[in-house]
């Protein structure tokens, strides 16, 4: 287990590297450079000539040959300093620490309601005995998985918050203006959880074990909840590292068209302008996030089925 | 982690303010700035409640000084006061901080006579060393505080004369200097910010003199600010001296168009900014005001690079501007409240000059030059002569939006007369290395100043010179503009630099940037300052 736990610890180390080394080589292919952006955007009616121009970019490393820019950052990056930002001169680290519970909580809230809600969902359908019912359930996901997440947010903020006064529609104070955002990010993450928890709970109910159960004379929700969803627990619950990556990608739409603070803001932020320092630290941010979350779904997989730990324990006693 | 781009969303509200003669982009709407003169201003005010003005770009940093975007400037604004006030109704400065002033031959030299009595908020008093402070720091911040600094080009230094008088030198001649002294971005701060890193400024706000302190401010998210009981010293232009009216003001950074006006309808809002096209005339008739003012500085122009093969031929250039029909453009995509163009600078600029005759719309005049000059209709309809394609490239920054249609709907109008033109946006992260390639014909841009010496910054052929105009006497107007100190003489030669751009054809202007603010009926008092920002001073609710 030790050995396991190492190799994976060593795999997510070398992940991080190539997050930040891919990143690294995508800013720098872009045509354009941070202090173009700086200039040029940064307000009224600067007068910079080309000289100043020249002087900024000295002042920020620009000028560096890209190699040395390179082997530079990873050092510091080793240390956790990833600079500061281009824009705002702020430190990377601080403007992470200042972004990351906000946008923790929406990532946080939406997991929970999509684990929730997409379970329900797929209970449900695989309860009922209304055919008609069943297949309304069973297109559910497919819908929420293709409304795009911008679109919902706007419809929610138009109803919900707008028309009926129930929600804020923007900002982030206090947990009632969490919920629309969460909800918008739930949607996609909890439909793609029920489509794949559906399928393996039909799958579970049609196995030999629940025949013999049922034979025993189990009641239906013995069968089901005693039986079945703990065996078809197993897909979901390895898609919830996938899921954890997609919330937070998805963090990036919801927290503008909710015009919430947090991380995905910064993003898009700091992709649009180039801020390199910036956006290497997101990304070795969200590569870490993705990576462990990933790891604590494979520590955790056996708790739910135990078969697993039978097998790497001994894999030799099954043969294929 | 994954990053995707926000579809429709404002990728980074790009500041909607534009500068160093770059062009800025209206993709997310334009900085929020509204109509000359105040809105709702019957009844006598009454002191009380929470005024929330949601606005559409990214507020990042709370120090006027450091401020780049329209909105941040805005935001900043009411913290701190400034030496002197731009009355936008007269056009004039007018006393603030300092009670007079006077200009050295040359503008090379401005002594101002603070006003006495005045303190900041943390209780220590204006005098002449804290304002030589500021201007020594403003001068360092430098990269931090491009549109501070712009001001201060040929800074030479300050010279404290006596406790209430201050003298401040330069090395070149600064014409709009004064005009920056009424600027948000040369507002004056305490002794104690000066002291702090430029990035804690940002984050913590300034201490300054202004009728608002900062309660709390969340990077991107709200700026909440509340009034200085103690008050008295408001610009001469203000409608009161006292302090505001408000018990406090909130700016909420929405960047979504649609949240912000059903914000305002649904009562969440009570002011917002950038109000877009297709919100305006809905609020309108449900009964909300909207102020709209023309943004000074550089209308949205076609700039022409001159040293490519076709558009090097005036006659090309002229036949261009009689093509376009500016006021369809405004008609079809702009909506309410905007305006055409009727010369390089806004109307609201000072030193305006009206050419809206040479502007009008003659399709047949441009097609008859066109012809005359030797450019021939091909079989494809597209001119060509000796060779060369009628074929022109037009670049912009930004990405979709008004910029972008307007631009299709100039596409449609040149096609009718023959000149093909391709559209090519371009990321403002790309705009030097565009610049250096200069592969285009057309450059689409405004930028937003106060003062017309933005004309240099973005015609002079010494600086990036993004039009690639030839040294001659435009040149010399720019430049001596930029050094006359009488006002009358100035705008006398400004006239002459807008009328010589527009005749040799080097900027054929669109439409005016307009500043939108809707506001819901019980607001009152909200007024624009001169560069179209809304100031909120006399701000009250009903």
């Amino acid at each position: 287990m030790t050995r396991y736990l190492l190799r994976r610890l060593a795999h997510t180390a070398f992940v991080l590297w190539a997050a930040f080394t891919a990143s690294f080589v995508l800013l720098f292919l872009l045509p354009g450079d941070p202090v173009a952006t700086m200039v040029l955007g940064g307000g009224g009616s600067a007068a910079l000539d080309g000289a100043q121009v020249a002087a900024l970019r000295h002042a920020y490393g620009f000028d560096r040959p890209v190699p040395a820019q390179y082997l530079d950052r990873l050092l510091h990056a080793l240390h956790g300093d990833f600079g500061s930002s281009v824009q705002s001169g702020e430190r990377v680290g601080a403007l992470i620490a200042d972004a990351l519970p906000q946008t923790a909580q929406l990532t946080g809230a939406a997991l929970l309601l999509a684990l929730l809600g997409g379970g329900a969902l797929a209970l449900a359908g695989a309860w009922t005995r209304s055919r008609r019912l069943a297949r309304l359930l069973d297109a559910a996901p497919a819908l929420g998985v293709s409304a795009p997440t911008f679109w919902t947010g706007l419809m929610l903020i138009q109803f919900v918050s707008f028309r009926l006064g129930l929600f804020p529609s923007v900002g982030a104070a206090g947990p009632a203006a969490l919920v629309l955002p969460a909800l918008t990010l739930a949607l996609p993450a909890g439909a793609v959880l029920a489509r794949v928890f559906t399928g393996s709970l039909r799958a579970a109910l049609g196995e030999p074990y629940v025949t013999t159960a049922r034979a025993k004379g189990a009641t239906r929700a013995r069968v089901y909840f005693g039986h079945a969803l703990r065996n078809a627990a197993g897909a979901p619950l390895a898609l919830l590292g996938l899921l954890v990556g997609e919330l937070l990608a998805g963090s990036v739409v919801t927290e503008t068209v909710f015009s919430r603070g947090g991380l995905g803001r910064v993003t898009a932020s700091a992709v649009a302008t180039q801020d390199i320092p910036v956006v290497q630290g997101l990304v070795v941010l969200g590569a870490a996030v993705f990576a462990l979350a990933n790891l604590a779904v494979d520590l955790a997989q056996p708790l739910v089925d135990p078969r697993l730990l039978v097998r790497t324990a001994a894999p030799r006693s099954v043969t294929a | 982690m994954r990053s995707r781009t926000v579809p429709g969303a404002c990728r980074r509200a790009l500041p909607a303010v534009l500068s160093v003669g770059v062009l800025a982009l209206a993709a997310c709407g334009s900085p929020a700035a509204g109509g000359g003169g105040g809105a709702g201003a019957a009844g006598t005010p009454r002191s009380g409640g929470t005024l929330t003005y949601a606005v559409g770009t990214d507020v990042l940093c709370a120090d006027p000084q450091q401020a780049g975007n329209g909105d941040e400037l805005a935001a900043a604004r009411g913290l701190v006061d400034s030496l002197t006030a731009h009355d936008p109704d007269s056009g004039k400065q007018v006393p603030w901080l300092a009670s007079s002033w006077e200009v050295g031959e040359g503008a090379r030299s401005f002594t101002f006579h603070l006003r006495t009595g005045v303190t900041f908020s943390d209780g220590t008093p204006l005098d002449a060393q804290v304002v030589k402070g500021n201007f020594d720091n403003v001068a360092k911040l430098g990269a931090h505080a491009v549109q501070a600094t712009s001001y201060l080009a040929g800074y030479r230094g300050t010279t404290v004369v006596d406790p209430q008088t201050v003298r401040i030198d330069f090395d070149q001649p600064n014409a709009k200097f004064l005009e920056g002294t009424s600027s948000p971005s040369l507002g004056l701060v305490a002794t104690a910010t000066l002291a702090k890193p430029a990035a804690d400024r940002c984050s913590e706000g300034v201490i300054g003199s202004g009728p608002f302190t900062l309660e709390r401010f969340t990077r991107n998210q709200q700026v909440v600010e509340v009034p200085r009981k103690d008050y008295a010293w408001a610009a001469a232009n203000a409608a009161h001296q006292g302090p505001a009216y408000l018990s406090s003001l909130v700016f909420k950074v929405v960047p979504q168009d649609g949240v912000r006006s059903g914000g305002l309808r649904s009562g969440q809002f009570d002011a917002i900014g950038a109000v877009g096209p297709q919100d305006r005339q809905p609020l309108r008739a449900a009964g909300y005001q909207l102020l709209t003012r023309a943004v000074p500085g550089l209308v949205y122009s076609l700039n022409v690079n001159v040293s490519r093969p076709a558009t090097a031929d005036p006659a090309v250039r002229t036949a261009l501007r009689l093509a376009l029909d500016r006021q369809q453009i405004v008609d079809t995509v702009l909506g309410d409240g905007s305006k055409a163009a009727t010369s390089v600078l806004a109307s609201t600029t000072p030193g305006y000059t009206d050419l809206g005759p040479k502007l009008a719309a003659d399709p047949a005049g441009a097609a008859r030059l066109l012809d005359g000059a030797g450019w021939t209709k091909g079989p494809d309809g597209v001119r060509t002569k000796d060779g060369t394609r009628l074929s022109l490239v037009a670049v912009w920054f930004g990405g979709a939006g008004p910029v972008q249609t307007s631009l299709e709907l100039a596409q449609q109008q040149l096609k009718s007369v023959g000149v093909e033109l391709t559209l090519r946006p371009i990321a403002i992260a790309q705009a030097i290395a565009t610049f250096k390639a200069g592969d285009y014909d057309l450059i689409d841009g405004q930028g937003s100043n106060a003062d017309p010496d933005i004309l240099r910054t973005y015609y002079n052929p010494q600086g990036l010179n993004v039009v690639r105009l030839p040294a001659g006497p435009l040149q010399d107007l720019l430049n001596s503009q930029a050094t006359e100190a009488d006002p009358a003489a100035r705008a006398q030669q400004v006239g002459k630099a807008q009328q010589q751009l527009v005749d040799d054809g080097y900027a054929i202007p669109l439409y005016e940037a307009t500043g939108v603010i809707g506001l819901a009926p019980r607001v009152h008092g909200v007024s624009f300052d001169a560069a179209s920002r809304p100031q909120f001073h006399d701000a009250w609710l009903s």
